[in-house]
């Protein structure tokens, strides 16, 4: 069996077919290799960085709040400028991006497990289970998510392992909620019935059969859910409630250079702005596009 | 309709109590707001004297009894901060807020649905595209983010708006309002197109989408092939049907502007309830923010109700489902 399944050629399997037709948008190959830039930027920022933004003794106070292009003292140069403390802004940008993208993915994949894992087994179980799920996920989402995450950080207080927490929180029930519609969506369906009258385990139907035909909405939710997490995380670090000083995050880095926005020194806080905005455009439009593909209602 | 009202009523009443226990619970886990009353240099006595005095030495069931009492009466705590009613501090400050959510708000319909229908009966022309382009924008980018680029471009390098504060207010039945004055109303510009960005991407959005599926149905063509003048058709066959569910996600979006507004006036410096709590945060006045807790749980209650029952007039389809 197996064996003939492997001489279709991949630009014929689903995964192939779905490939080629991302590819057709010029705009969403751009987002995509502005993604993994990004992501690449944020993975070696520590080799990319002119200066380690965060070893007190590689600053200079003399160097401080220098507009881009300037020379230090020693000789290099700051293509994007200097903080107050003298700090090379796209060394701080390359750290902070980092942080912002950690705190997104990892909030992302851990929503992603424990919400879809919630509402299939919602879904299949269904009863009090189910009703009782879907009660809280409503409740939840009747409430703007950057304000439960602001209660969240208030109790908890700040940090990335207590943003991420929040943002967990915060986002999970977007994801029981879409997994739980097209796993009974897709419960009811000719093949589940079949591989129930084969007598399949429950695991086995679930895992092998269900999970592979409900991915495709939960990776595009994944995907925005990603730039949004980045997106709260920022505003909630920028309002001062997100991460401590000790763990700059682009958002942090904006609010910092707030005060001197007002002054005219625009760097500080314009550039990780930038990096912000395009991480997160990147990445919606990349999500749209993959919306477009594996969606297979919206196709003519 | 009224049992579908008392149902709800009751359902809610029992989330406020839950909500009031979460919210206490979860405040009271913070941290020991003593180290922020008392100055660094008081004697014990002096430090056991305000622990007595805000009741802080008595077990957590008590001092959650004596605050549900207290709310029932109206009464959510006197701020550590100010030494006023929590409440009263609250209330102060949300008329700003509410002006502030009332003009974005106003703004979003004036400009969101026109341009939405616009680009719903065009989706071609490239003005249309245009639209789409910047909604997307103002759709997926963080509003500080929008904020502080507006910061920069109309107040630092252009010089034409300010950048903070309310500006000269006008006492309307002893409540300051900011749009009565020109100087006000230059202060509210970047604060009110900020709050809206979002809303008003959305808007526009579901504008469009709701006009391209009408256009497309059999009652439009058929008031085309009768001769009906065009101003009537956008307005009376297609507007009406595309704004049942922009009534709903306006109503609902209301309650987005509230919570939003705690990081336009966090940018903008505007005294309002968003930015009292996020002051109250950094001090760790918990009247303040549970009281601040409280009234937005409360809010949203409301507003989902009152969203619910808005949704089941309009929408004749909903009544049906709910009396079967």
């Amino acid at each position: 069996m197996s064996d003939i399944a492997l001489r279709v050629p991949f630009r014929d399997r689903p995964l192939g077919r779905s490939l080629a037709e991302y590819r057709e948008s010029p705009g969403a190959v751009a987002a995509f290799v502005v993604t993994l830039l990004v992501l690449l930027a944020a993975l070696f920022a520590s080799q990319l960085s002119p200066q380690d933004p965060y070893d007190l003794s590689k600053l200079d106070l003399m160097d401080g709040t220098l507009p881009p292009m300037s020379k230090s003292l020693a000789g290099a140069t700051y293509a994007l400028g200097t903080d107050e403390q003298g700090r090379d802004m796209l060394s701080a940008i390359l750290y902070g991006l980092r942080i912002s993208l950690t705190v997104g993915v990892v909030s992302t994949v851990i929503a992603f497990a424990l919400g879809s894992s919630l509402g299939i087994y919602a879904a299949y179980r269904g009863g009090r289970f189910d009703s009782f799920l879907m009660r809280v996920v409503d409740l939840q989402l009747s409430f703007p998510a950057l304000l439960i995450a602001l209660v969240l950080l208030v109790v908890l207080g700040q940090g990335m392992g207590k943003i991420t927490l929040a943002l967990v929180i915060v986002h999970w029930a977007y994801f029981a909620r879409a997994a739980r519609g097209s796993a009974l969506a897709e419960r009811g369906k000719e093949y589940i019935e079949a591989a129930r009258a084969l007598r399949l385990s429950d695991v086995r139907i679930v895992f092998r059969h269900l999970l592979p035909n409900v991915m495709p909405s939960l990776i595009v939710i994944a995907t925005t859910m990603v730039a949004r997490a980045i997106s709260t995380e920022a505003t909630l670090s920028f309002l001062g409630i997100g991460l401590p000083i000790t763990e700059p995050s682009l958002g942090l880095l904006i609010s910092n250079g707030f005060r001197y926005l007002l002054s005219g020194k625009y760097w500080i806080s314009f550039y990780p702005g930038i990096a912000l905005v395009i991480a997160i455009i990147a990445i919606n439009i990349m999500g749209d596009r993959l919306r477009d593909v594996l969606n297979p209602r919206l196709k003519k | 309709m009224a049992v579908f009202i008392l149902r709800r009523l009751s359902q809610s009443v029992v989330l406020v109590l839950v909500m009031s226990m979460l919210v206490f619970l979860g405040v009271f886990a913070i941290g020991d707001p003593i180290n922020t009353l008392v100055a660094p240099d008081a004697t014990e006595e002096e430090r056991q004297a305000i622990v007595v005095h805000f009741g802080l030495d008595k077990p957590l069931y008590e001092q959650y009894g004596r605050f549900l009492g207290n709310a029932l009466r109206g009464d959510l705590g006197r701020s550590f901060k100010f030494n006023e009613p929590a409440l009263a501090l609250i209330a102060q400050r949300v008329p700003a807020t509410l002006e502030l959510a009332f003009a974005s708000l106003l703004l979003t319909v004036v400009l969101g649905i026109p341009l939405g229908l616009y680009a719903g009966f065009r989706p071609n022309a490239r003005s249309s595209r245009l639209i789409m382009g910047v909604s997307a924008f103002g759709f997926s980018v963080p509003a500080f983010w929008l904020g502080l680029m507006m910061v920069m471009l109309f107040s630092v390098f252009l010089g034409w708006l300010p950048a903070s504060g309310r500006g000269t207010t006008v006492a309307i039945l002893g409540i300051p309002v900011s749009f009565l004055t020109w100087d006000g109303l230059k202060h509210m510009i970047l604060p009110v197109i900020n709050l809206a960005a979002f809303k008003l991407s959305l808007i526009i959005r579901l504008t469009r989408a709701g006009t391209q599926e009408v256009v497309m149905s059999d009652y439009v063509k058929y008031a085309k092939a009768k001769g009906l003048r065009n101003g009537r058709i956008v307005l009376v066959h297609v507007l009406k049907n595309t704004l049942i569910p922009i009534t709903t996600v306006l109503g609902l979006e209301f309650g987005r502007t509230i919570a939003f507004a705690v990081v336009t006036e966090t940018i903008f410096a505007w005294p309002g309830m968003g930015k009292l709590i996020i002051d109250s945060i950094s001090v760790l006045d918990r009247p303040v923010i549970v009281a601040y807790l409280m009234l937005i749980v409360v809010m949203f209650i409301v507003i989902n109700l009152v969203v619910d029952i808005i949704y089941s007039t309009l929408d004749p389809r909903m009544r049906l489902e709910d009396q079967r």
